[in-house]
């Protein structure tokens, strides 16, 4: 873009006219923002007003555009111009809807508005379009790593869409759990019976594929790379190794029941007390036909505990429900009934889980005359040829035994999740674990673990979505599920691989900022080779070269500026969003005096859920102060410690930081961005002492996007707090 | 108004000098002025109430009924089985629906009736004679005949069991039936909100346990005075007895100060077209109704 | 801790005895029925226990409760049964088929005057009001009969006053006309459903 020729356009509908004078803004965006053109509509969003626009990019050479009226969050697909930089000043949400009606706030309310005209005109001079990243990758396979039911059915997924798919399977053949079980829990109407699994047509299906390759008794020795341009090296048990080339990785590693030999009191160990696994083998071997303990003898009693060494409080045993063991153990009781009616069939339970259709499934079982029975096993033992199981009856309110032929105990799913990144090397839990991915990544040779082992997914409200840009975990390695809800994982996985090798061959971001285009760019001869970029960006983005430069693989970027948060000396930024694009809307307003009460707030609102918020609190009309004025960024953990001291150097009162919850329930959509904004407030107060400040004129708050009413309050409160606590002494030195 | 034929199946309770004789001599008065015929079922029999099955047990209890339904179909064929008693609807009803459901069911039922030369042939439509009014006749034609409107008097609408529960009224909830708060202000009378209106108030235990069936009974009516109604209206006998004739026991061993009268429903609607007292049956109130007496005279 | 704990053979006996008994494996433990009850300050096992109870094998504990006998039949449960059982009429048909049995409390009130209200009925066709009354009054003897009578002096003289209770009906009193056909109907009903659950006459 050789020649930047600005344009200001001032909209005064919906009432913004009637209430703030457009006159006076023309002539602010004209002298103090310097736009080339200015130009007033009363309908800016309607065709008109938007052709009007167009008319002067296509025919004026505008390359920049101010628009004054609505916050960006609105109307943004009639004020789309793509190759336009574009900037909103926000009069509608921001000023008009906010500040309290009545003559006497006139002129606040009118300040406000000038202020907003200002930052934005300051703002756009400063933006360029992203021109995108030019060092895009092309390649286009997806890799899945495990061949159980979630694994091939991701892999057919990407394939029936057209794109090339590797299976990679540790064991020796194709479908995992799924193809050592008797029949699966049913996924069609009437949800009635038992069903078949469908594994054998699934591998059928896999092996046919033209465009499908598989690598059994294979593990994957290294990868290392990004989206579009992931080289993972693989090795197989009889030592040869392949180099495959992909685009993005699913990760469906599955699950290892937990060990039922740590539930001794249980009878863990002992002999005819088995797993789910190990019913289910005893009803492959039985074929449909009477089901025989080990010792031969044909089972007439059984009875299945369930949450077996699950929602364990104590600590010794998995805290966690894995969700899919009572229609697990409806369905293997069929198994018995279906065989012989009269095989006395006891299901204990404590809540009987059965989510979906699995309610039709549990009658079904209660028709076939199943005993299902509240209570909690305390323990199984042998008794004459059979075994006891006492439990507490929770209904009668009493200890009850039961006696059985054999005894089912529903552990859970423990998650085949590779080692967890964040333990310390020494800790003897990890050594045990062997990696799955062995992610050549500054942070670590898998994907981080959320919670309980399962591996990092789902962060907020996005499934399949992990730290690892193009890596995208399903089935029960990221939490526990059965074969209906795998298989729907698998689908789900399959089509975010897929938008990530798009987006990476088009240089654009992948999900929370899917399609943006643009990405960090590094002055790397400022670079003071801190680390801090590489550390703190939440996505694993960054590596270091050999002389410990960072490397940025901008399509493992998700662009939430973390890293130019970071930045001490300022060298990473981005086209439309960087250090001077929000430094110089601080820097340009009109400041009044230290004895004007007329006090100046900067809010740093984190885009994604505290402006909308704010947005919103106008749309509810939730009166709050005009002495604010609010910047979106892209994430807290892009703000910059050089705004907050630009801020105070220019003389303003005091600085709101608005972001998302973070901690262990964190809702930033960038994961750790919250956070880490969070830390650095915290070594304020050094800075604030330098320059004679007290503590309360930086303030960090977690706001949810539905914080609308609260929004409003926290800035009435801090507004009076900073009117008690006296005006900034820094005015007219910045 | 178009005339209209039914098949009237009384029950116990309405016979002469019976505990509910003066619902069927409202109801009967209502049904004139709504040019409702209402043609006894000739010799029927007891439905058997609830409480009947510790002895009566299941095929018993469906036969006798389904002796009226033969009896209606063969003396009264083509017209609707109405009854004014919620337990004889309710009974009749479930009657009706088991047969309907099992073959089984029906061809021991018609083995039992053969041996008093009857048969029930499945034809028989039981009805409410609350459902007569608001589906066949509706709330709005309803209003046409009203001549004396209850203007002030306020009520509480006390709809009780057993034509609420397990069939109901078509179209109301479980929890909270409208239809007795419409008749009451079709009868140009207030219903005020009443939070006991689908409480039991003990049945047939008023009489096997009294404590315990009088403590519901106490709710009952202390919650009718809470909203500051005059009198109770409700559709169904047992209601109507137990909360009127209880409520001097009560006072006498709880302290209460009880006089509410209870009524039902076709009273008020009598009283509403024109009825005298009499013929609306507020001579039958053991606690007497004196506004509405007013009103009728 | 009997053999049969938690065995089908209560259930099967109970599906194959009495009313609406196969409902009974459907019931999932939810309690609702229990909260529902007007009666539930008072019996000694709720729907949802006796049902339980059965699953578990309990069959003297469930034959013997006083549960059953506590139902004043508003089919509160039946309406709120998120599984839609028939809880009014299992309760009805265990009652009725611990009565048979002989296994029902002894001298529970609402037994007692359920049978009586039966046998009324079935006597002449038609409820006799004023027998049942004073039937269920005396069922302890004529001293407790008379205290009774005395003590609801004031209702039965209220019913009287307002013409809703006839003193003469205790010599005879309304009545089915085909008396001997209702009696017929009566005892064939009787016969085919003793046979059908096993139950002698």
């Amino acid at each position: 873009m050789s020649e930047m020729k600005t344009a200001a356009y001032i909209c005064t509908g919906c009432g913004i006219g009637d209430k703030i004078d457009a006159g006076t803004l023309e002539k602010i965006a004209a002298k103090e923002g310097k736009m080339a053109l200015v130009k007033r509509h009363e309908f800016l969003c309607g065709a008109a007003g938007v052709q009007m626009i167009r008319d002067d990019i296509d025919q004026e050479g505008v390359t920049h555009v101010m628009l004054a009226g609505c916050s960006r969050r609105a109307k943004s697909e009639a004020f789309d111009f793509p190759a336009t930089a574009t900037t909103r000043a926000n009069l509608r949400e921001g000023v008009l809807w906010v500040v309290a009606e009545g003559g006497e706030h006139d002129e606040i309310r009118q300040e406000m508005a000038d202020d907003y005209v200002r930052m934005a005109c300051a703002e756009l001079k400063k933006m360029k379009v992203p021109a995108g990243n030019p060092a895009t990758a092309n390649n286009k396979r997806i890799l899945v790593v495990g061949g159980g039911f979630s694994g091939m059915t991701a892999a057919l997924a990407a394939a029936d869409a057209g794109y090339q798919a590797v299976i990679v399977e540790k064991s020796g053949q194709l479908g995992g759990w799924a193809a050592r079980t008797w029949k699966r829990v049913p996924a069609a109407m009437p949800y009635a019976e038992p069903q078949e699994t469908g594994v054998a047509e699934l591998i059928d299906r896999i092996v046919s594929h033209p465009k499908i390759s598989v690598h059994l008794n294979a593990t994957v020795a290294e990868t290392r790379g990004a989206p579009g341009r992931f080289a993972v090296d693989v090795a197989t048990e009889s030592g040869a190794a392949h180099s495959e080339e992909v685009g993005a990785i699913i990760q469906a590693s599955g699950f290892t029941p937990y060990d039922i030999a740590r539930l001794p009191e249980l009878g863990g160990g002992a002999p005819n007390v088995v797993d789910h696994a190990g019913l289910e083998a005893l009803a492959i071997a039985a074929d449909g036909g009477a089901i025989k303990r080990s010792d031969g003898a044909e089972v007439k009693s059984v009875v299945f505990v369930q949450c077996a060494g699950q929602r364990d409080d104590s600590g010794a045993h998995l805290p966690y429900c894995s969700g899919h063991c009572c229609a697990t153990s409806i369905k293997q009781a069929m198994y018995f009934k279906n065989a012989n009616p009269d095989v006395d069939t006891v299901v204990i339970y404590q809540d009987l889980r059965v989510p979906g259709m699995g309610e039709d499934f549990y009658r079904s079982a209660q028709n076939k005359g199943v005993i299902f029975t509240k209570g909690k096993a305390t323990a199984v033992k042998a008794a004459g040829n059979g075994l006891r199981v006492d439990f507490r009856d929770l209904i009668l309110d009493e200890d009850a035994a039961v006696e059985a032929d054999l005894v089912v105990l529903a552990t859970g799913q423990v998650a085949n999740s590779g080692v967890d990144i964040e333990l310390p090397d020494e800790d003897p839990a990890k050594a045990q674990k062997v990696s799955i991915l062995n992610l050549a990544y500054r942070q670590g040779k898998d994907l981080p673990i959320l919670k309980h082992g399962f591996n990092d997914s789902h962060f907020i409200c996005f499934p399949y979505e992990t730290r690892r840009t193009g890596i995208y975990a399903s089935g029960p390695v990221r939490r526990p599920m059965d074969m209906q809800q795998a298989g729907e994982d698998a689908v789900g996985a399959a089509l975010k691989a897929i938008q990530a090798v798009e987006n990476a061959s088009l240089g654009r971001a992948a999900h929370p900022r899917s399609g943006d285009l643009s990405f960090p760019n590094v002055r790397l001869e400022g670079c003071t080779q801190c680390k801090r970029c590489t550390v703190e960006c939440p996505f694993g983005a960054i590596d270091e070269d050999e002389k410990r430069f960072p490397v940025f693989n901008e399509s493992r970027c998700r662009r939430c500026g973390t890293c130019m948060g970071a930045c001490p000396v300022r060298v990473i930024s981005f086209e439309n969003y960087n250090v001077d694009t929000v430094g110089s809307q601080i820097k340009c307003l009109d400041m009044p005096d230290e004895f004007s009460e007329k006090p100046r707030i900067l809010i740093l609102a984190c885009e994604n859920d505290a402006y909308p918020a704010l947005d919103m609190a106008g749309l509810q009309r939730h009166v709050y102060s005009a002495f604010v004025r609010a910047i979106p960024v892209r994430c807290l953990g892009s703000v910059n410690m050089v705004w907050i001291t630009d801020a105070l150097n220019s003389g303003w009162d005091g600085i709101m930081l608005m972001g998302c919850k973070k901690g262990d329930d964190y809702q930033c959509h960038f994961v750790k961005g919250s956070e880490m904004a969070h830390y650095r407030m915290s070594k304020v107060d050094d800075t604030l002492q330098q320059l004679g400040l007290e503590n309360e004129r930086v303030v960090t708050h977690e706001v949810a996007i539905t914080d609308n009413a609260r929004c409003a309050r926290l800035i009435n409160d801090y507004v009076a707090q900073i009117m008690a606590i006296g005006l900034s002494p820094m005015k007219g030195f910045g | 108004m178009a005339k209209k034929n039914i098949a009237f199946y009384p029950g116990c309770s309405s016979q002469r000098k019976s505990s509910a004789a003066n619902y069927l001599t409202s109801a009967r008065a209502m049904c004139e002025k709504l040019d409702i015929t209402m043609n006894e079922i000739p010799d029927w029999n007891c439905c058997g109430a609830s409480v009947g099955y510790a002895e009566g047990g299941e095929l018993p209890r469906l036969a006798i009924t389904a002796r009226n339904f033969a009896l209606a179909e063969q003396h009264l064929p083509g017209q609707d089985m109405v009854s004014t008693c919620a337990a004889c609807w309710l009974a009749t009803r479930e009657t009706q629906e088991r047969l309907a459901a099992s073959p089984q069911l029906m061809q021991e039922t018609n083995e039992a009736l053969a041996a008093a030369n009857l048969v029930y042939q499945g034809q028989v439509k039981v009805r409410h004679m609350v459902e007569v009014l608001i589906e066949d006749i509706g709330y709005e034609a309803l209003k046409t005949p009203v001549v004396k409107p209850l203007q002030g008097i306020k009520f509480a609408g006390y709809v009780g069991c057993q034509t609420n529960r397990p069939f109901g009224i078509a179209g109301e909830s479980f929890e909270n039936p409208l239809y007795l708060d419409k008749l009451i202000e079709i009868a140009g009378g207030e219903a005020v909100p009443y939070d006991q209106k689908v409480t039991c108030c003990g049945g047939a235990l008023a009489f096997s346990e009294p404590d315990k069936a009088q403590r519901q009974i106490r709710q009952i009516v202390e919650s009718a005075y809470d909203p500051g109604a005059a009198m109770i209206v409700t559709p169904c006998p047992l209601c109507q007895a137990n909360g009127e004739v209880y409520q001097s026991e009560i006072n006498k061993k709880q302290n209460t100060r009880f006089n509410m009268p209870v009524l039902y429903y076709a009273q008020l609607l009598a009283v509403a077209y024109g009825a005298t007292a009499a013929e609306a049956g507020l001579d039958g109130q053991v606690i007497r109704a004196a506004r509405l007496e007013n009103i009728a005279a | 801790m009997t053999e049969a704990a938690y065995r089908n053979d209560f259930l099967k006996e109970v599906e194959a005895h009495v009313e609406a008994g196969h409902e009974v494996k459907r019931c999932m433990q939810c309690g609702v029925c229990a909260g529902s009850c007007p009666f539930g300050p008072y019996w000694q096992h709720s729907p949802q226990k006796i049902f339980m109870m059965i699953r578990a094998g309990k069959r003297e504990a469930v034959l013997s409760s006083d549960a059953m006998w506590m139902c004043t039949s508003c089919y509160n449960c039946i309406a709120r049964c998120p599984r839609k059982l028939p809880i009014t009429h299992i309760m009805h048909g265990l009652a009725n088929y611990a009565h048979r049995l002989g296994l029902a409390p002894k001298g529970q009130p609402t037994r007692d005057f359920a049978v009586m209200f039966w046998q009324n009925l079935a006597r002449r066709g038609r409820v006799n009001e004023l027998k049942l009354t004073l039937g269920h009054y005396f069922k302890d003897g004529i001293g407790a009969g008379i205290k009774q009578g005395l003590a609801m002096k004031a209702v039965g003289l209220g019913l009287y006053k307002a013409k809703r209770l006839n003193p003469l009906e205790i010599f005879g009193g309304h009545k089915v006309a085909d008396l001997s056909g209702f009696h017929a109907i009566v005892a064939k009903a009787r016969e085919i459903e003793d046979r059908k659950r096993g139950l002698a006459s």
